[in-house]
């Protein structure tokens, strides 16, 4: 319904009555400007709302802007559940799966495309497979795996059953195949071996498909919910997302002051990543995607 | 390592016939040049190993021995956490076809789909057409168009709750400005299966418009002019050249967002946990229900299969189409 209003209200402006030439480029802004509106008010609103003291959120008529914006919203969010310890959680988990997922794609890609060994075809059929299989199909199973191991509620039950490349594996041996063949013969020659060939020469040559994998991983490690909601439910092992479940049901009635302000810690990491290194992780999340 | 390649075994297995069946003459270089033939592919072997073995083995544990065991789990009468479980055959297909509750929860799920998926493919497109224009600050509206689509589906969920409030919400303020009354969005039918599509589309859009961007941006100029020559109007030229030209990315979005709406999970749990009365719960959703909710692993593992070959076909028309038209580059 909101979307469906981006794009329309703005045709009647494209032929100005005022003017005699027709300036579609009014009307392009128009539109321009109502889409960016509609879409960025949501996050804005969410943290404008979360300095608001309670009796602002509820009265009416809305007021955009807190009289006296406070902190208040966090520091109840930071009593009701341990944010914190949510915070590290979320932080370190997403940087040692992205990590352990980025070495884990960048050595079997290495391996599929610069070694010779049995049945290498078929492993790369299998890394390709694993694309199209849903997650869900895999749950009830895993989650009785992780549950035998006695590893629900802990960091390795979160991270280890996703750890597997299939995107990251792929797109790194689609651009090792573009890499040029002369200089890892002659790294060769000087006596590197594969180690080597691969630390010191492919991945100096593969910086910005490395940096987009890596970005890719952080943003999906970051927002993964189903699976660490299953796995744990301990409030000291969560990670974020699932926090807010937490806060969520901690009480009959929203409060939605402290539930926005932990929403805002939850994305805030996430978009500050988004908007210093935009164009490398939009590079890595339309990678696959068609040119011509 | 390279003492591996100067291997003792005179026989290996991986040496090529023809080394040992050699002439006499050449048979100085032969065998030696067979033989460290043999070394290096053994060494090459063992770096697949060390290289390749991890990721591999992470994905046999975590993706094809699940996919296998689910497929047995869904023949079996089985609760999560039971001991006992009892081998039913066909009978949780069975049953899920004839539940009364498989209608509701297929023409949600086709619902769903084809509003976030159609609504965010046309809306994506007419966004990248507008942003493909030299605009001042078309950067910015890009930025702010994409962003939602990196933040998490919950705390999104969440996020629009807040919006959707009946009462303290934006959605109702904006909706009282132009004289109408919210609509209970939370509780009363369709309202919460239209809020959850509205959030999705919010969320995905800058994602298919910034797709249509790459795909419009290879589409060369030399073909615009031509059709501007030719006295084609805008429209004309987008329905006869562009839009031709972008089949490849229409059908790439296509394809990754109906298997990533299929999948959808964590905005639904977040704003309305499938209901009311199972108003809201997808495919996806009731495979969480039955499992973890009602602990019925048997029968969500058939209802998870049911997912699982729809989304197999998804994914073999997307690669038929692929091999006979679509060119990548």
């Amino acid at each position: 319904m909101t979307a469906a209003t981006l794009l329309r209200p703005a045709t009647p402006a494209t032929a100005p009555a005022r003017r005699r030439r027709p300036r579609p480029q009014v009307g392009s802004y128009v539109t321009m400007i109502l889409a960016t509106i509609v879409l960025g008010a949501p996050l804005l609103w969410m943290a404008l709302a979360s300095l608001k003291a309670p009796d602002e959120l509820y009265t009416l008529p809305l007021q955009w802007f807190p009289a006296q914006p406070d902190l208040d919203n966090y520091a109840q969010a930071a009593g009701a559940i341990p944010l914190g310890r949510l915070l590290v959680n979320s932080i370190g988990l997403t940087i040692v799966g992205a990590g352990l997922k980025v070495a884990l794609g960048l050595c079997c890609a290495y391996a599929l495309v610069f070694l010779d060994f049995p049945f290498r075809k078929l492993v790369f059929g299998l890394v390709i497979a694993t694309l199209m299989i849903p997650p869900q199909i895999t749950i009830i199973p895993n989650y009785t795996l992780v549950a035998s191991l006695g590893w629900l509620n802990t960091y390795q039950g979160i991270l280890v059953p996703g750890l597997a490349s299939a995107f990251g594996t792929f797109l790194f041996r689609q651009h090792f195949l573009t890499l040029p063949r002369s200089v890892l013969e002659a790294a060769e020659l000087d006596g590197a071996g594969h180690w080597r060939k691969l630390w010191r020469f492919v991945v100096p040559m593969s910086t910005p498909t490395l940096a987009a994998v890596a970005l890719v991983s952080v943003v999906t490690e970051w927002n993964d919910y189903l699976w660490p909601f299953l796995v744990v439910d301990d409030p000291s092992k969560m990670t974020l997302p699932v926090g807010l479940t937490l806060l969520q049901n901690t009480d009959g009635m929203t409060n939605w002051g402290v539930l926005l302000a932990a929403t805002v810690v939850v994305t805030l990491p996430i978009l500050l990543v988004f908007l210093v290194l935009q164009r490398r992780l939009v590079a890595g999340l339309t990678a696959g995607a068609v040119t011509g | 390592m390279t003492t591996i390649a100067t291997p003792r075994a005179p026989e290996d297995p991986g040496a090529p016939p023809a080394a040992s069946a050699a002439p006499e003459r050449t048979a100085p270089q032969r065998p030696r040049r067979g033989r460290l033939a043999a070394g290096r592919r053994r060494t090459a072997l063992i770096w697949a190993l060390l290289l390749a073995g991890p990721n591999i083995a992470l994905l046999l544990v975590f993706v094809y021995r699940p996919l296998v065991e689910s497929l047995y789990l869904s023949t079996l009468q089985w609760n999560l956490g039971s001991p006992t479980a009892r081998f039913v055959g066909l009978g949780n297909y069975v049953e899920w076809f004839t539940a009364p509750t498989t209608g509701r929860i297929v023409t949600t799920t086709v619902v769903f789909t084809v509003a976030t998926v159609g609504g965010a493919m046309v809306l994506g497109l007419g966004l990248a057409l507008l942003l493909d224009k030299k605009l001042r600050g078309r950067g910015i509206a890009r930025t702010v168009a994409f962003a939602p689509y990196v933040l998490g589906g919950f705390a999104v969920g969440i996020l629009w709750l807040f919006m959707f409030d009946p009462r303290y919400g934006l959605i109702q303020e904006l909706l009282g400005w132009v004289g109408l009354d919210s609509p209970d969005w939370y509780t009363s039918r369709p309202w919460p299966l239209v809020m959850v599509i509205v959030v999705y589309l919010w969320k995905n859009l800058g994602y298919v418009a910034l797709i249509y961007l790459a795909g419009l941006q290879a589409v060369p100029q030399d073909l615009k002019d031509a059709a501007a020559i030719d006295g084609a109007s805008a429209a004309r030229t987008l329905r006869s050249v562009v839009l031709p030209l972008l089949t490849p990315t229409t059908f790439f979005l296509l394809v990754t967002m109906l298997l990533s709406s299929l999948q959808s999970f964590d905005t639904i749990k977040a704003m309305t946990q499938g209901g009311p009365l199972g108003s809201t719960t997808t495919l996806m959703y009731s495979i969480y229900v039955e499992s973890f909710v009602n602990g019925r692993a048997g029968y969500a593992s058939a209802v998870a299969t049911v997912l699982f070959l729809v989304l197999l076909a998804v994914t073999a028309v997307q690669l038929r189409f692929v091999q006979q038209k679509v060119h990548y580059a």
